[in-house]
C-alpha cells in the first residue's frame, strides 16, 4: 500500500531527492566525515557535487560510534585527534555552496549536549538540511523532532531489516528527507556481495511509503549500488570512499571513485 | 524502621524504561527489536515462579549463596567505625558478577539464544560470562580493551580457560567504554542468533533494571542479616563502589526504603556522578563525564572494573533525589585501604570495594559511632600482581596510578 499525501509540503531535502527520483534519476548519497582529511576535507563537499552526488551526508565525528565499523572509526578518531568538532565542521560547512542538500549524520549525545534546538538551529546556519542521529530510536525522539521541525530541519529514520511491519510503517510515517534503509544486520563497513536483505528491505519500504527509499550499509561499488537500485531509490555510500581517503588515498580518488558510482547508476 | 519487601524507591522504571529523566532506549534500530523482545522476555521470565526458583537454586548450589555478612572486629576498634562486610567475595568467580550472569544466561537459555557476547573491563565480568556459558554449553566471546588485557593477563587467561574468546579492543581509550562499543556492534551484527550478557545496571532498557533485579538478593540478603546481627536494626549507612554501579545498585536496593544513609564511591578519575553532567552513550540517559561538545572522556582510576565514564541511569536518578550520595576517592587512599583491609581482617579486597572502604577511612570522624555495610563485592586476587608491581615502583605499574 502506498500512502500519498498531496497536502504536505516536503523538506528542501525531500522535495530535492523526490523530483530527481521522479524525473527518472536513481539518487546517489555519498558520506563524508566532517574534518577528515583534515586540510583538504571541504574539497569534498563542491567535488562530490560536480562528480554526480544528488546530496551529502556529512558526519560530524562522535568518539564512541557504535553503529560505525573500522574505517568510518578510523577517520572519526583522525578527525577528533586533529581537533574537529560539531562546531567548527559546520561553520567549514557554511562556506560552501555545492548545489546540493547536506546531510549531518552523528550520534545523539553531539545534539543532545548542544541542546535540541541549538543544534537545529546550528544544522539550519550551516545551510544542512536534515539530520540523521542511527542512535536515536523512533520511541525517544519526540523532543529532537519537534525542535528540528520549527526550524525546518527533516529527520531521516534509519529502517532496518529486523524492524517488523509495524515499526516499519511507523518509521516510515515519521521520516522526513528520505528513509534510510539499513542493507544488512551489521555497522557499516564494506563488503564483498551486496546482500540479500539490502533488497528485501528495499522492497519492504517500497510497499509502504513513497517517500524516497535510499540503502546503505554495505554498499561498496557502482555494481552493488546498481543491483541494490533496481528496487530502491538510491544508495548511500560510505566507507567505500573514506577507504579511498585513508591509507596514503587522497581527496582526487575519493571524488573519481563518486564519478563511477554515478556513472554506474546511470548506465543501469 | 520500616522495611518493606518491594522496594518502592527503587521500583520498576517507567513504560519508556526511565528512572525518573535518566534510561531510555538510545540504540540503533537494528538492535530496538531485540531490546523489545528482550524486556518482554526479561518481564515473563520474571514473572514466572518456575525461572526464579531455577535461578536462586543456581545461585545457591554452583554460586555458592548465600554470601555472609563479616564483622570487622579489628578495623572497627581501629576507626571507630563499626563496619560490617556483605561478603560477595566469596561467590564463585570471586565476585557479585556471578548473580547477573547466571540470571541472564539463564535467560539466553529460555530464548533459545545459543551464542553470548560480553564486554568486561576488569575481566571479573567477562570471567563470570565465561563461566556461566561453559556451565549452560553456549558459545562465549568476551570484548575487553586492548589496556586492560595487559593489566589483567590472568583474568584473560581464565577465560580462555573456561572456553571463551576474548577479543580485543583496540580503538579509543582501549578500556571498558570500548569493549562496551565493541560488544555492541558484534550485536548490532548478530542480534537474531546472539545474546548481549551487560555486565552492569547500564546500556539500553532493560539492562539497567534487569541485571539490578538479578542482583537484589545482595541487598535482600544483606538486610536480614543485619537485622539478625544488630537486633531489627538496619546499618546506619550503606557503602558499595560504583563504576557502572551494579554491585551498588544490588545492594541499595535491599535498603533504600530503610532509613539507611546510601552511599556510593566513585573514582575520582571517574566520578561520573560527582562530575559528570547529563549525556547519551550506550543506550541510555545518565551522568557522563564528556567534553563541551559531547565526545566522551576517558576515565582514569587504578582499578579496572570501574575505569569508566558513565554511571548506571537509576544511580544518577538516586542522585538526583538525594536518596543516594556520591561520594569520590584517589588511587593512593585505595591502595591504603586495600592494604589496611587484608592486615587487619585477613581480607584482601579487590581494588574496587577497596574505594568503598577507602572512603569509610576518609569519612571516619563523620561516621563515628555509626554502623557501616560495605559491600565487599569482589576479591583482591585478580590486583595483587598489579599492587605488588606499584609497590615496587614499577613503571608501567605507576602509570596505571592517578595519585
Amino acid at each position: 500500500m502506498t500512502t500519498t499525501d498531496t497536502t504536505q509540503t516536503y523538506g528542501t531535502l525531500e522535495t530535492h531527492l523526490r523530483s530527481r527520483r521522479d524525473a527518472g534519476q536513481k539518487l546517489l548519497l555519498p558520506y563524508i566525515t566532517g574534518g577528515f582529511p583534515a586540510e583538504e576535507w571541504t574539497q569534498l563537499i563542491d567535488g562530490s557535487a560536480h562528480a554526480g552526488a544528488d546530496a551529502l551526508e556529512i558526519g560530524l565525528p562522535f568518539s564512541d560510534p557504535v553503529m560505525d565499523g573500522p574505517t568510518i572509526q578510523e577517520s572519526s578518531t583522525l578527525a577528533l585527534s586533529q581537533g574537529a568538532t560539531p562546531q567548527s565542521i559546520l561553520d567549514q560547512v557554511a562556506m560552501a555552496k555545492p548545489g546540493i542538500p547536506l546531510i549531518a549524520m552523528t550520534y545523539y549525545n553531539i545534539c543532545f549536549r548542544m541542546g535540541h534546538r541549538r543544534f537545529a538551529n546550528a544544522l539550519k546556519t550551516a545551510g544542512v538540511s536534515a539530520a540523521i542521529l542511527p542512535d536515536l530510536s523512533l520511541e525517544e525522539m519526540a523532543p529532537w523532532r519537534e525542535s528540528a521541525a520549527s526550524e525546518k530541519v527533516e529527520t531521516v529514520m534509519l529502517a532496518a531489516p529486523t524492524s517488523g511491519d509495524a515499526r516499519l510503517q511507523k518509521i516510515v510515517e515519521a521520516a522526513s528527507g528520505f528513509v534510510y534503509g539499513v542493507g544488512l544486520v551489521g555497522i557499516t563497513g564494506e563488503r564483498q556481495e551486496l546482500a540479500e536483505s539490502a533488497l528485501t528491505i528495499a522492497k519492504r519500504l517500497k510497499a509502504i511509503t513513497d517517500k524516497p527509499v535510499l540503502i546503505g550499509v554495505g554498499v561498496s561499488n557502482p555494481q552493488q549500488a546498481r543491483e541494490v537500485c533496481e528496487v530502491a531509490d538510491g544508495v548511500i555510500v560510505g566507507s567505500a570512499v573514506i577507504r579511498r581517503l585513508l591509507d596514503g588515498g587522497s581527496v582526487e580518488k575519493a571524488i573519481d571513485f563518486i564519478g563511477e558510482l554515478r556513472n554506474g547508476l546511470d548506465k543501469g | 524502621m520500616t522495611i518493606t519487601n518491594s522496594s518502592s524507591v527503587m521500583g520498576d522504571p517507567d513504560t519508556s524504561g526511565r528512572f525518573g529523566q535518566f534510561g531510555g532506549r538510545y540504540v540503533p534500530e537494528t538492535l530496538m527489536p531485540a531490546c523489545l523482545e528482550l524486556e518482554q522476555a526479561f518481564k515473563n521470565a520474571w514473572a514466572d515462579p518456575s525461572f526464579v526458583k531455577e535461578f536462586h537454586e543456581l545461585l545457591n548450589g554452583y554460586g555458592g549463596r548465600p554470601s555472609p555478612v563479616t564483622e570487622c572486629h579489628r578495623l572497627s576498634e581501629q576507626l571507630g567505625v563499626r563496619i560490617l562486610l556483605k561478603r560477595e567475595d566469596l561467590n564463585h568467580t570471586g565476585s557479585h558478577k556471578i548473580n547477573n550472569v547466571m540470571g541472564q544466561t539463564l535467560l539466553a537459555k529460555r530464548m533459545g539464544k545459543t551464542r553470548i557476547v560480553a564486554e568486561t573491563g576488569a575481566g571479573q565480568h567477562g570471567v563470570a560470562t565465561a563461566t556461566a556459558a561453559a556451565f549452560f554449553g553456549q558459545e562465549c566471546v568476551v570484548y575487553m580493551g586492548e589496556v586492560d588485557i595487559e593489566r589483567q593477563k590472568l583474568n584473560v587467561f581464565r577465560m580462555e580457560l573456561l572456553g571463551a574468546e576474548v577479543r580485543p579492543a583496540l580503538s579509543g581509550s582501549r578500556t571498558l567504554k570500548d569493549a562496551v562499543n565493541e560488544a555492541m556492534r558484534d550485536w548490532v551484527s548478530t542480534v537474531e542468533s546472539t545474546f548481549y550478557c551487560l555486565g552492569s545496571v547500564m546500556g539500553p532498557h532493560p539492562y539497567p533494571w534487569m541485571v539490578r533485579e538479578f542482583h537484589r538478593v545482595i541487598g535482600n540478603e544483606a538486610n536480614a542479616q543485619c537485622k539478625e546481627l544488630l537486633g531489627g536494626d538496619v546499618p546506619d549507612v550503606v557503602v558499595a563502589c560504583v563504576g557502572g554501579g551494579s554491585n551498588a545498585a544490588g545492594i541499595f536496593s535491599g535498603f533504600a526504603d530503610t532509613d539507611a544513609e546510601l552511599v556510593g564511591v566513585e573514582p575520582a578519575g571517574g566520578a561520573a556522578v560527582g562530575s559528570g553532567i547529563p549525556g547519551v552513550v550506550h543506550g541510555s540517559k545518565s551522568y557522563l563525564m564528556q567534553d563541551e561538545a559531547g565526545q566522551v572522556q576517558e576515565a582514569h582510576s587504578v582499578s579496572a572494573g570501574l575505569d569508566y565514564p558513565g554511571v548506571g541511569p537509576e544511580h544518577a536518578h538516586l542522585a538526583d533525589i538525594g536518596r543516594a550520595r556520591y561520594e569520590a576517592v584517589n588511587d593512593t587512599q585505595v591502595l591504603e585501604a586495600f592494604e589496611m583491609l587484608a592486615r587487619t581482617e585477613g581480607i584482601i579486597p579487590a581494588l574496587e570495594p577497596a574505594h568503598g572502604l577507602a572512603w569509610i577511612i576518609a569519612a571516619a570522624k563523620e561516621l563515628a559511632g555509626k554502623t557501616v555495610l560495605l559491600n565487599m563485592s569482589g576479591r583482591g586476587d585478580k590486583d595483587v600482581a598489579q599492587v605488588q608491581a606499584i609497590k615496587a615502583g614499577d613503571p608501567v605499574a605507576l602509570k596505571t596510578m592517578r595519585p
